[in-house]
């Protein structure tokens, strides 16, 4: 509450003072908050990127090597680290029926 | 995976269909679960109907665009009733590519005596086959089932917003971030593009479409809402292409109170017709507005949902709560409007009395039958008892869609993935 009274001295409004909080922490936030850049990101909501070629490379890597087991590998973070099927998260359907429907 | 499973019962959209009697939900898992109310009985008069499940149905599956390197979520958006016009019922029901027209229908008798078939449904050997009957119609346990009728795809680029059912019952629009397009029921492989505001230079783009609604009686009228908190109310008998606008509604803004958030709070996240079709209902991030349509320069009313969040509005921003999306719904008379808020609040204006109430759906303070009690968030240093203080408030437990019954006061309040459903006390 403290924080708020101080705050109000220097500006008039309460969404003009958390701008104020705000452009403290961004300095670097863009001129134009409802402009294209946000705009652009909603529409482009979805997109994951997924390059065949390095699959089929990593898949060809891995023949060689055991397959990872155990949690160890997950903590690589190399380009060697390709995503494999087993890595990726399930994009199964819901086969368990909604708990509303009881 | 328990952490899935719990994201897919996030209830997505709630909708009454036109008599009251059923009562549809989508979820995050691409579900919907219709819930039909109970037949007031003759030895229990004061016992009003309650609403049971009547029938579930995987509507949607998650996809992947090969072509655009594009997840499509099974989330339902929205989902829309047809009129009933014989024993069965349809729906529309739409995730962000793909609307679908279900058919829910009932099944109570069923055929037995086939004569090429035993009752297990294996084949009989035709020399064994002496005698000749006719099979006959019995009664069988109630059977619901929801079949897909029609499947309308690939119109859409961008993300379907918002579906409506036109007054027509021919027709209905389907709204994505830049387009709207109108559809034939009885044609999936044809749409017609009735608005498109995509620019030629996705540089310049500075608004999008977020909601878009049929006037309830006038088919040739719609109206759309955008990100930059403006209406615009459009007549198909004017063009073909209805870029141009019949009416612009827009509030003036003072340009001195404008700051970084003005243009994400203005974004219109619903917009509604009143049942009488006079007036439309619009719900931005801190207020609900309802607009006359013979007034474009400003709203008749407004009413403030939760004011105290503008001295939060920093921290709304970095949770990204600021873009969350809140539905609001007109009663039958058009006289009370509801919407939602955080920590499971819910908030509605009383348009005659001007008089507001603050309620919460959350299982530790509702009991079967108790009265729902009101409550209040404090902004002030002194918090009374019973009040909850702003920075007490749960921005993770958030009302986004309601539903009030088409002529009863009976509401379906969803938080999170549970459903409520009020109503009023019978005396």
């Amino acid at each position: 509450m403290l924080h708020y009274l101080e705050m109000e001295d220097k500006v008039t409004s309460p969404e003009k003072a958390e701008e104020a909080k705000l452009k403290a922490r961004y300095p670097h936030l863009g001129q134009k908050p409802g402009g294209s850049d946000f705009l652009r990101k909603r529409l482009q909501k979805g997109q994951k990127y997924f390059d065949s070629g390095d699959y089929n490379m990593a898949k060809a890597k891995m023949k060689n090597k055991q397959l990872p087991t155990a949690a160890p590998d997950k903590t690589e973070v190399t380009g060697d680290h390709i995503p494999t099927p087993q890595d990726l998260p399930q994009r199964k359907p819901s086969l368990v029926a909604s708990k509303l429907a009881g | 995976m328990e952490l899935k499973k719990t994201r897919a019962d996030i209830i997505s959209t709630v909708e009454f269909n036109h008599t009251g009697e059923l009562l549809a939900t989508g979820d995050k898992g691409g579900r919907v679960v219709i819930f039909q109310r109970e037949q007031e009985s003759k030895n229990q008069v004061h016992r009003r109907g309650e609403y049971n499940v009547y029938s579930t149905f995987q509507s949607h599956e998650p996809e992947f665009d090969y072509l655009k390197s594009l997840e499509i979520e099974e989330k339902i958006n929205k989902i829309r009733w047809l009129p009933q016009q014989n024993a069965a019922y349809f729906l529309l029901s739409t995730n962000d590519k793909t609307v679908k027209l279900w058919k829910v229908s009932e099944r109570d008798k069923r055929p037995e005596g086939y004569n090429l078939k035993d009752e297990e449904g294996r084949l009989r050997d035709p020399a064994t086959i002496t005698t000749l009957r006719v099979p006959v119609l019995r009664p069988m346990d109630l059977m619901v089932e929801a079949t897909p009728r029609r499947v309308f795809a690939n119109a859409h680029t961008y993300h379907i917003n918002s579906i409506s059912v036109n007054s027509d019952y021919e027709t209905y629009m389907s709204a994505d971030d830049l387009r709207i397009n109108l559809w034939n029921f009885e044609i999936t492989n044809q749409s017609f593009n009735i608005v498109d505001i995509k620019p030629a230079n996705m540089e310049e783009l500075t608004e999008v479409i977020t909601a878009a609604e049929f006037h309830p009686h006038h088919c040739n009228t719609f109206v759309y809402s955008s990100s930059k908190g403006t209406i615009r109310l459009c007549d198909m008998r004017a063009s073909a292409l209805c870029d141009r606008h019949t009416k612009f509604f827009e509030e003036p803004e003072d340009p001195s109170n404008r700051s970084f958030f003005s243009e994400i709070i203005s974004s219109i996240s619903d917009v509604k017709f009143s049942h009488s079709g006079r007036y439309i209902m619009t719900r931005d991030y801190l207020t609900v507005k309802v607009w006359d349509l013979n007034m474009e320069n400003r709203p008749i009313e407004t009413y403030q949902v939760h004011d105290y969040l503008r001295s939060k509005l920093c921290s709304l921003y970095e949770n990204d709560c600021i873009f969350d999306k809140f539905e609001c719904v007109w009663n039958g008379s058009d006289s009370v409007i509801m919407t939602g808020s955080y920590n499971n609040f819910f908030r509605m204006f009383d348009r005659n009395t001007k008089r507001d109430v603050t309620l919460e759906a959350s299982r530790e303070n509702s009991k079967p039958r108790a009265i729902l009690k009101p409550r209040k968030v404090c902004v002030g240093g002194k918090r009374r008892k019973d009040e909850i203080s702003v920075d007490s408030l749960d921005f993770s437990k958030k009302i986004l869609h309601t539903a009030w019954h088409p002529s009863e006061n009976i509401i379906a309040v969803a938080a999170t993935n549970n459903l409520y459903i009020f109503q009023d006390k019978v005396n």
